[in-house]
């Protein structure tokens, strides 16, 4: 017997421990991204938990330091690629604050749309997937048929679906077609009754409710010393919200409501986010008014120096071809400073510090991502709970493996 | 919202006379720079004073400027107060040789990552730190990525063969 113990060499106190360990990932189904959480349970109470973070880390960071501007725009596709526009605008934004260009108001609305497109078609995926979690697949695959029709305006918009690379410093590389306008029109007559018979089967739903409520749940003060944002602070009982605190591309032109939860558990964030959803619906909707009143040829800044110009006017205009050259070959003068630029992402803050020292690329970029911070929070979240609710309270955070690692 | 940078500066000279240094305002935004042996007083302070209250850590990182002596690394807190919504940088300079500074993780819980994440890049020892282990690279790695002795491949280097990646070659 004893030969037999030696044999199999047990890691150290492994017979005397009366808990099991769990990998809950990385390739779990329910993590929903490659991350990995070592759980420590007894029967199925959650003892502790070691969050592991960093399968796909890119350093991206690094990759910026050698990138000229215009194409670290593609980089931040891949944060949360749930809702890629929100970190296009967020880091073109930036360079925009960072050179001090000023953007038509059109611009604005434009990006404002397509932004507020960005953050339905992520918390659609989050409530949805909260639904999935706990056994209502329905309501994800019906949704999902509204993310493929956000997807096609964003491919009617810039070419692609998922990794979008929207926008370029100074404004849209081209104009919104009537096409995406229509798809757009067709988006908000149809959505809100989608939305509210998705509210219907699962807000009321006696076993969501109970799966949800109490799940995860987080004081306010807590969640403001994990450096909570973006909806899972609002639903702790934090009216924070970027688009109100500091606003950006003429945020403070709409009239929009930060909804507020009280518990911060997972079925506060849950209402949160369909809240959300709510108001960018009607966010789009002013939007979309308020273009009509503005000339519809306008989608660019008038800063051809960053500007990067259309391809025609390349081949036929001297001064285009320039500046074409220039910016293409990162010789476009960029102004040295440092910078702190935010934006309302899904999941929260999104944050760019740019540190600029007027050279082709920027000396040092770092990204606040919402996730990476509060992703921290998870191990106290789950302790003493069940390994099922520590599934939903996962997926009520909305976690997307891209942007924990970077 | 009565609270402005000028308050915030008058406030933490008072307080903290010539261990502040570089006072800025770039885009609007209060940067300051810290002694390094008084980085957690005055956050510890920003915390504390009430009228200040900076209670919300945006944000750690580092920046290595391999050119200025003794002061190679710098640590930069972003740091943000809700009630007035002031957001204010401090930074810490310290020498490469001795990356020693102050963990703030027992003033912010969201410290803790994010100290991991500046030591996993730039080697910063964060002193009283509970957890400092690489986070996103693997743990076998022996040296810190994101310091500038380490560049990207040169993007137009010749000596690879095309031919393996797909590209040039004779097809």
């Amino acid at each position: 017997m004893l030969d037999q113990k030696q044999h199999i060499k047990l890691p150290e106190g492994s017979i005397e421990k009366n808990t099991t360990t769990l990998n809950l990932g990385p390739t779990h189904p329910a993590t929903h991204g490659v991350f990995q959480n070592i759980l420590e349970i007894d029967g199925e109470r959650i003892v502790s938990a070691v969050s592991t973070v960093g399968y796909i880390h890119r350093a991206f960071e690094k990759i910026a330091e050698r990138r000229p501007y215009y194409q670290v725009t593609p980089l931040t596709d891949r944060l949360n690629y749930c809702s890629a526009p929100i970190n296009n605008m967020g880091w073109i934004l930036t360079v925009e604050k960072l050179l001090g260009l000023e953007m038509p108001k059109r611009v604005d609305y434009l990006r404002v749309i397509i932004m507020e497109l960005a953050r339905i078609a992520d918390h659609l995926i989050c409530s949805s997937v909260m639904g999935v979690d706990t056994g209502a697949l329905t309501g994800f695959v019906y949704l999902m048929t509204y993310r493929e029709l956000i997807y096609e305006i964003y491919e009617e918009i810039c070419g692609s679906r998922l990794t979008t690379n929207i926008g370029r410093i100074g404004g849209f590389e081209r104009n919104f077609t009537p096409v995406a306008f229509q798809k757009i029109e067709r988006f908000l007559a149809e959505y809100p009754a989608v939305l509210k018979e998705f509210e219907t089967m699962l807000t009321r739903n006696r076993i969501f409710m109970e799966r949800t409520q109490g799940v995860g749940g987080i004081s306010a003060e807590r969640a403001m010393s994990y450096g909570f944002t973006g909806p899972n602070l609002r639903a702790a009982g934090v009216d924070y919200d970027v688009r109100v605190a500091n606003p950006y591309c003429s945020y403070q032109d709409f009239d929009f409501a930060v909804p507020v939860g009280t518990t911060g558990d997972s079925y506060d964030r849950y209402l949160v986010r369909n809240a959300e959803m709510w108001e960018s619906l009607s966010i789009i909707r002013q939007a979309m008014d308020k273009l009509k009143d503005l000339p519809s040829d306008v989608y660019h800044a008038d800063v051809p120096a960053y500007y990067l110009p259309d391809k025609q006017d390349v081949y036929t205009k001297m001064e285009a071809l320039i500046y074409h050259f220039k910016i293409v070959m990162g010789e476009a003068d960029m102004l040295p400073g440092e910078v702190y630029n935010a934006v309302e992402g899904a999941n929260g803050e999104l944050g760019f510090y740019l540190i600029s020292d007027g050279g082709r690329s920027p000396y040092r970029l770092h990204f606040r991502r919402p996730c990476f911070i509060y992703y921290q929070a998870y191990a106290e979240l789950v302790q003493g709970s069940m390994l099922s609710d520590a599934i939903v309270c996962m997926s009520s955070l909305n976690l997307i493996a891209g942007e924990l690692d970077a | 919202m009565s609270l402005t940078n000028e308050r915030i500066q008058q406030r933490l000279t008072e307080k903290f006379g010539d261990v502040l240094t570089g006072f800025e305002e770039p885009f609007g935004m209060l940067t300051l720079t810290a002694q390094k042996d008084y980085n957690l007083k005055v956050m510890q302070f920003l915390f504390d004073d009430e009228e200040l209250r900076f209670r919300f850590l945006t944000d750690i990182t580092a920046v290595h400027y391999p050119d200025r002596k003794n002061e190679e690394l710098a640590v930069v807190y972003h740091l943000h107060n809700f009630q007035d919504n002031i957001r204010l940088r401090l930074k810490v300079f310290a020498p490469v040789a001795a990356p020693q500074v102050f963990t703030a993780t027992q003033l912010y819980a969201s410290a803790n990552w994010m100290e991991r994440e500046t030591y996993d890049f730039y080697g910063i020892d964060f002193v009283g730190h509970p957890n400092l282990i690489r986070i996103l690279n693997v743990d076998e790695m022996n040296y810190f990525p994101m310091r500038k002795e380490f560049p990207l491949e040169d993007s137009m280097r010749i000596d690879k063969d095309d031919e393996m990646f797909g590209r040039g070659g004779n097809i």
